[in-house]
């Protein structure tokens, strides 16, 4: 079904963010679930998280990074437009503890899967200490949103242009040095939550992470985002996208998320140099 | 007795290189040379062969009088999806294998003959709406568009009633859409099906995935009165062998969607990729291990193999979408299985490794059972493995719908005459109750589904 875009502002360089019409995915979303959206005829179905969801309003907040063909056409998208399709809501939704202290670890575009979680942890009477990390301080997205319903934030920038200088998961180090903490959510890059996972690990704390495997449909009808689990093979959209990070193999992910790099190569060049469709 | 009219295809050579139709129709001077042969039966044994009654004879006599719209609109009474139906039945275990002139030499080619009918009547008159009766004010709403749910939405709006069809996908069909090729079943037909059955006034709202977007129970509160749920076998099996996950194994229903449904064969004017390589091993030996197999061939691999645990004779594919794939070059590797998958240091197969099998005593099904051969392993390079076992049930509106109640292997339970479910207003057929099947057998429980819908209604609406 087409779902109207109505509003859009731009969070950083090559991320925005649309707040769309969509009243029943709005009524039945919950934290960690996401939508599969088609913004043309001859696009293919992209994953989003729902960023943040109103069913008063009837609308769901989608933030998309231009990383590649579809998601640089998406972004181009504006107030007024529509997207084809939009299904949803999909996967599991992440468990929200009652109580306790809970670290959430976002490594650039993942503060935008972790605000719903994030909010629903503070709602559910959680203490919850937020760290964003990011390249530079620019790509730092939803600190004001983050911090309403967060204990506290820290940030942190590869290149120290804001926060502490590092990567997000020295600051995860920190804080599990010096606080009793329940359980981690890390949403990120493979190789960051893989790094948060190892850390949680070493500080034998629970750690949950968001999984952004290659998929079709987000049905369970391709199987074409399989990952491997506690050693056994599950379909990402529907067992997930979360899962318990110290049973996922990331080494295998990480290999499944390039084995398109040179087609998706193809295309992007051909879009971003402005060439027709099919004359590259 | 004249010879069986030959049905015209492409050539091997030729159409293994592009995606258009294999098989070409009869001309209108071949469907009445077949449809001569027809003996007109009394007692049309053809007719119990084919499960939803079409009225063989009947319309073939018409196809004899060169009355082809006559012809096409006798179909229609028990079929809606000739068009469909005349290109994927499995005609030579259905209607056909019970034809009378079978016994003796070949029997009529019902089949291309119900097909010939309905294209005649797409290129010259057009599908035109039947006239629909009294509108009821009942709402009924269908959960999947496979040719199950396409039937009970016909059949339904026919006799009245308001349809709405809720499909997850984005484009109404089901396997018709997503499964079946284009160079079998060219999706233009699939079109024109849908635009049918919309014609009638049903509602098809595509990227509802029902469970998660809405659930049975919201649709009763939103005024549905019945649902008839026809989703399908759609959930691929893996063979849970090592390896499986390497880049470049896919299912059979990853690949086929790629290529049918996001259109991967247009890439890069459409942007859904799909890579098959040089070397490629399909694993199974059913009708979707055909159309894997094919579909490889066509997007320019080198070799393609179909890789059997069993023997020829086992095969459950049909016996001319064997012959096609075999005309085309696809090698047949029989009584070998597949025991691992080995990739290379990135992570994309490079080989499979396989064992010899050999027949030994028949198991439960009365079939020879394969069993290893010692010492027989071997290595094969391939880029890409495509795996053909099977489909199940998809879990997520089964397991989103409290008190429904499920068999054995999970499919839906229900009433084998009225195809009720344990809830009382909703009913269930196609592949989702009997496991993967057939198009017709499908539309044939689409049509017993919306008779029993219309009997629960008339009866709860009079209570
Ligand atoms: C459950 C889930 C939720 C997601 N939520 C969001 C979200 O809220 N916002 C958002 O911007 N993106 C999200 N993604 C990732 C998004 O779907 C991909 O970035 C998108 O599919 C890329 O398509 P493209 O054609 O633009 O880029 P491509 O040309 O396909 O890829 C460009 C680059 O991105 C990499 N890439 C492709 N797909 C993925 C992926 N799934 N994960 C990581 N890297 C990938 C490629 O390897 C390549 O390097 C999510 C993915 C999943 C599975
Ligand atoms: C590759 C392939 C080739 C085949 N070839 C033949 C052939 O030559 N001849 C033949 O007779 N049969 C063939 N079959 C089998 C035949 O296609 C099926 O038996 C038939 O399509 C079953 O029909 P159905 O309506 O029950 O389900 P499907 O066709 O599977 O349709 C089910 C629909 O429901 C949708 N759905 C699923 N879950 C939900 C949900 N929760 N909410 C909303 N929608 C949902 C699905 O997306 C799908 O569109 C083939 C099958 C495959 C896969
Ligand atoms: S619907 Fe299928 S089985 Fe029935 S007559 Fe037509 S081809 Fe034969
Ligand atoms: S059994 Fe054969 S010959 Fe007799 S009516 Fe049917 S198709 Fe014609
Ligand atoms: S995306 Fe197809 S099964 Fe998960």
């Amino acid at each position: 079904m087409p779902m109207k875009i109505l509003g859009k502002d731009i969070l950083a360089p090559n991320i925005a963010r649309f707040v769309i019409e969509a009243p029943l995915i709005a009524k039945k979303a919950r934290p960690g679930q996401f939508v599969v959206v088609r913004h043309s005829e001859k696009g293919e179905r992209i994953p989003l998280t729902i960023a943040d969801y109103d069913a008063d309003r009837g609308t769901i907040v989608l933030i998309c990074q231009g990383v590649g063909k579809s998601t640089r056409e998406i972004n181009r998208l504006g107030t007024g437009d529509v997207f084809l399709d939009i299904m949803g809501p999909l996967g599991t939704p992440c468990p929200i503890r009652e109580g306790g202290t809970v670290v959430c670890v976002a490594g650039g575009l993942g503060a935008a899967p972790l605000y719903p979680k994030i909010k629903a942890l503070h709602r559910a009477g959680c203490r919850v200490i937020t760290l964003l990390g990011a390249q530079r301080a620019e790509l730092l997205i939803l600190k004001e949103e983050l911090a309403a319903v967060s204990a506290e934030v820290r940030c942190s920038t590869d290149d120290g242009s804001y926060g502490q200088k590092g990567f997000v998961t020295q600051l995860l180090r920190e804080v599990l040095q010096k606080e009793q903490v329940d359980e981690i959510i890390a949403v990120g890059p493979v190789p960051m939550m893989a790094a948060a996972v190892q850390v949680a690990e070493e500080f034998h704390v629970p750690v949950l992470v968001s999984l952004n495997a290659l998929m079709i449909d987000g049905t369970g009808m391709c199987g074409g985002c399989r990952v491997t689990v506690g050693g056994k093979t599950k379909f990402c959209c529907v067992d997930g996208p979360t899962f318990d990070g110290s049973a996922v193999d990331f080494k295998e992910l990480t290999k499944r998320l390039s084995f398109y790099r040179r087609e998706e190569e193809l295309v992007d060049h051909s879009c971003r140099i402005g060439l027709g469709r099919g004359e590259s | 007795m004249a010879n069986r009219q030959a049905m015209p295809k492409q050539d091997p050579q030729v159409r293994s290189g592009n995606f258009q139709e294999v098989a070409l129709g009869f001309s209108e001077q071949q469907a009445r040379s077949e449809a001569e042969r027809c003996l007109n039966c009394k007692r049309p044994l053809c007719v119990e062969g084919c499960p939803v009654e079409v009225p063989i004879p009947a319309f073939i006599a018409r196809i004899k009088a060169g009355d082809f719209p006559g012809a096409v609109e006798k179909i229609k009474e028990k079929n809606s999806l000739p068009a469909i139906c005349g290109r994927v039945c499995p005609q030579e275990t259905q209607c056909e294998s019970r034809c009378v002139l079978g016994r003796k030499g070949e029997p009529v080619a019902i089949g291309a003959l119900e097909r010939f009918a309905a294209d005649w009547s797409r290129e010259h008159t057009g599908a035109k709406p039947p006239a629909i009766r009294a509108q009821r004010a009942q709402k009924v709403a269908v959960i999947g568009s496979g040719p199950a749910g396409l039937t009970a939405a016909a059949d339904l709006a026919l006799l009245g009633y308001q349809v709405t069809v809720f499909e997850s996908l984005h484009a109404p069909g089901g396997v018709l859409r997503y499964g079946i090729p284009e160079f079998r079943l060219p999706k233009a037909i699939v079109d024109q099906e849908v635009a049918y059955v919309r014609s009638l006034g049903v509602e098809i709202r595509t990227s509802y995935l029902m469970g998660q977007t809405l659930t049975v129970q919201e649709l009763f509160a939103e005024g549905f009165q019945a649902i008839f749920i026809g989703t399908g076998a759609g959930l691929p099996y893996f063979l849970n062998i090592p390896g499986e996950n390497l880049n470049g194994v896919y299912s059979a229903n990853e690949f086929l969607t790629r290529v049918n449904l996001m259109k991967a064969y247009l890439f890069p004017e459409y942007d859904t990729p799909v890579k098959v390589g040089e070397k490629v091993a399909v694993v199974g030996a059913g009708n979707v291990a055909m159309d894997s197999a094919r579909t490889a061939l066509r997007l320019g691999a080198k070799e393609v193999s179909i890789i059997y645990r069993r023997s020829r004779e086992e095969m459950p594919a049909r016996r001319e979408e064997i012959e096609n794939a075999e005309e085309e070059g696809v090698v047949f590797r029989l009584l070998t299985n597949l025991v691992e998958i080995l990739g290379d240091e990135t992570g994309r197969v490079r080989a499979i490794k396989c064992q010899a099998m050999e027949l030994g005593a028949p198991d439960e099904s009365g079939r020879r059972r394969p069993v290893p051969v010692a010492g027989s392993e071997s290595e094969i390079p391939v880029d890409t493995v495509i795996v053909a076992i099977g489909q199940g049930p998809n879990p997520i509106l089964l397991r989103n719908t409290p008190g429904l109640e499920l068999n054995k292997q999970g499919y839906i339970q229900t009433d084998p005459e009225s195809l009720a479910t344990s809830i009382p207003g909703v009913f269930a057929g196609g592949d989702i109750v009997t496991g993967a099947a057939t198009v017709i057998a499908a539309m044939g429980a689409g049509k017993k589904a919306a008779k029993a819908i219309d009997e629960y209604l008339q009866k709860t609406s009079s209570d």
